[in-house]
């Protein structure tokens, strides 16, 4: 039904986010399902890089004109990188969601907190099942 | 805007005010406190008049037209409220006065405790809480109270449905506890599986909302409230929407322990626009003492020729007072004013009527648009304002084109579980005709949205301004109406 973009190389979560890993770097985002429900992000409360990130934990929260909503780390470990250009420009994460619109990059904890992560065809029924 | 802004119609020396000849000696200011780019408006008296007559004609309330805002209750209150709000001994008392000679205000507050008291099924009232949101929060304290009391310090959670208020989450946050959240089944009742799962000894109690954001009212309150109490928690309801209950369901008979009720909601005291609210909670015997003081008690019973006399106190273990003296006063006195003019008939009329109203708009749109648990519903429902054959037209854009129509959109994108939630709530005040113009609008805006989306998507066009950007608006907080000026 719907029609969500889905990249078949990350990891998602129940929460809508999807985790990129490549090596022991992960990259958190929100994905296109999420950033559709949400409608025009107006604001985004980055954390800290060296914050320490807990899986299932919220780290970040994000505004749009519909709703706020917390952003939940989909696996353990400490914060490398934030995403600076979301400050100015929140609409990044509705324009680009699996680029530009990137929230943080972190050192992973433990590799096997993705184990219980959605892969892309997983995800995408988990969407269609909520319409 | 059709109207300038005051700074705009600003002549540099004009004054709107003539200022009498001093008769006294004159003394300057200390030059530290003088300021020479003082940037304030220059303009007459009528001038200042017409400014703010127009732009309040630019406004919109439920005594111009039709406000079905879910969640909100906006049914018109009767001016006769205003009118006994107004007389000189409730208007002028003041609120240091002795209780002695405050004796017809303490009259009235008793009674109004009793009443909520009887309205609800519970045992005690206090009147004390300034608004819905501090009576939720008084609410939380006197549970948290009850288990320290007890020395039972591992209760840490309260279970909240994900069909509550939005503030229930935020309530309990404020008040030390964490909240956890519980699916809705598909019948939009709380999953009662997740809730046995959920309870255990560290669970203080659960907060409800009856009925539910959704509208509907739990087809197993019962199980849900045993299976709380069965494990030691209390229950606190919702009484927001108690516009779909009064005189018909008593939530302290069905075994509520503690709820809040919003007379500004319910028993037509204003709201929007600064009310100020007032949020009473009450209570059964296991909290009676916790309440927020002081309440107002009858210290001696009155005869044939001798009026009772009334005082006010804490009880015993009270969690404390909410706010300045007797909570938000004025407030009280509409609410007796609403009760005592309606009467036990009419109280029960006003549930039928608010639940009969929204029930017929529903049935009458389900055509129309997609109801998800569309079943018999309170005094309010959610519809789905979306529709899969033209999927650039939301929620938004429908709400924006009924003001075309002259009536106020209903509660936009809430409760979060229903897709593109159109929440409407006709209220019992509204009569026939008008439910019939608003069905009217909603299906002629349905057919538009199919054959002219357009006209949706760049809606409103009858307004003094059209759509206006609400993205910029929350990016970009310019809140002077002038450029700050350097120095200032």
């Amino acid at each position: 039904m719907g029609n969500w973009k889905t990249p078949d190389d990350l990891k998602y979560t129940k929460n809508d986010e999807w985790l990129r890993i490549e090596g022991s770097v992960g990259t958190i985002g929100l994905t296109d399902y999420a950033q559709d429900q949400l409608n025009d992000i107006v604001y985004v409360d980055l954390p800290d890089e060296g914050d320490t990130l807990k899986k299932g934990a919220t780290f970040c929260s994000i505004e749009s004109v519909k709703a706020a909503s917390d952003v939940y780390a989909p696996a353990s470990g400490k914060i490398t990188e934030v995403n600076q250009a979301l400050e100015d420009e929140p609409e990044l994460i509705n324009s680009d969601p699996y680029g530009k619109g990137w929230i943080v990059k972190f050192e992973i904890g433990n590799t096997a907190d993705a184990n219980d992560l959605m892969d892309a065809a997983a995800y995408a029924e988990y969407c269609n099942s909520r319409e | 805007m059709t109207e300038p802004l005051i700074y705009d119609i600003s002549v540099p020396g004009r004054c709107g005010v003539s200022l009498p000849d001093v008769d006294v000696p004159e003394t300057a200011l200390p030059a530290d406190l003088l300021r020479e780019n003082l940037d304030l408006p220059e303009v007459s008296e009528l001038q200042v008049i017409r400014h703010f007559v127009n732009l309040s004609h630019l406004n919109y309330s439920i005594d111009q037209g039709f406000y079905p805002l879910g969640s909100c209750t906006m049914k018109y209150n009767p001016k006769l409220n205003e009118d006994m709000a107004r007389l000189p001994g409730m208007a002028q008392l003041h609120p240091l006065h002795d209780d002695e000679g405050a004796q017809g205000a303490l009259a009235l507050m008793y009674d109004l405790q009793t009443w909520l008291a009887e309205i609800a099924g519970f045992k005690a009232v206090s009147l004390a809480p300034a608004a819905g949101a501090q009576g939720e929060f008084a609410g939380i304290l006197m549970i948290r109270k009850y288990h320290l009391d007890r020395g039972d310090t591992k209760r840490t959670k309260i279970l909240i449905p994900n069909s509550a208020h939005g503030t229930n989450p935020a309530t309990v946050t404020m008040a030390g506890f964490t909240a956890v959240e519980l699916p809705s089944d598909e019948n939009g009742d709380v999953d009662l599986e997740a809730l046995k799962a959920a309870c255990d000894d560290t669970v203080a109690g659960m907060m409800i909302t009856v009925p539910n954001t959704l509208g509907l009212f739990e087809s197993h309150i019962i199980d849900v409230i045993d299976t709380i109490h069965g494990c030691g928690g209390l229950m606190y309801m919702d009484g927001a929407n108690m516009n779909a209950l009064m005189g018909v369901v008593k939530p302290g008979e069905l075994g509520f322990d503690v709820m809040h009720y919003n007379l500004h909601k319910t028993f037509s005291t204003p709201h929007g626009g600064g009310g100020p609210g007032s949020g009473p909670v009450g209570v059964n015997e296991k909290l009676e003492p916790y309440l927020p003081g002081p309440i107002v008690v009858k210290l001696e019973e009155g005869t044939d020729d001798e009026a009772p006399l009334y005082g006010r106190r804490m009880p015993e273990k009270s969690i404390g007072r909410l706010k300045a003296f007797q909570g938000n006063f004025g407030m009280h006195v509409r609410a007796y004013t609403y009760i005592r003019s309606n009467g036990d008939q009419g109280i029960r009329d006003i549930t039928r009527h608010a639940v009969l109203n929204a029930n017929y708009i529903r049935v009458k749109l389900q055509d129309a648009y997609h109801i998800p648990y569309n079943r018999y519903c309170g005094h309010e429902f959610v519809l789905e304002g979306r529709f899969e054959d033209v999927p650039d037209v939301h929620a938004l854009d429908i709400s924006k084109r009924l003001m075309d129509y002259g009536i106020h959109p209903p509660t936009n994108y809430f409760p979060l579980i229903v897709h593109e939630a159109l929440m409407i709530e006709p209220t019992e005040t509204e009569d026939k005709q008008t439910l019939d113009e608003f069905i009217d609008a909603m299906k002629k805006i349905a057919a538009e949205a199919h054959d002219n989306p357009d006209l949706l998507k760049t809606a409103p066009h009858t307004t003094p301004v059209s759509r206006l950007d609400e993205v910029r608006a929350a990016k970009q907080l310019v809140l002077c109406c002038r450029p700050v000026e350097v120095g200032v």
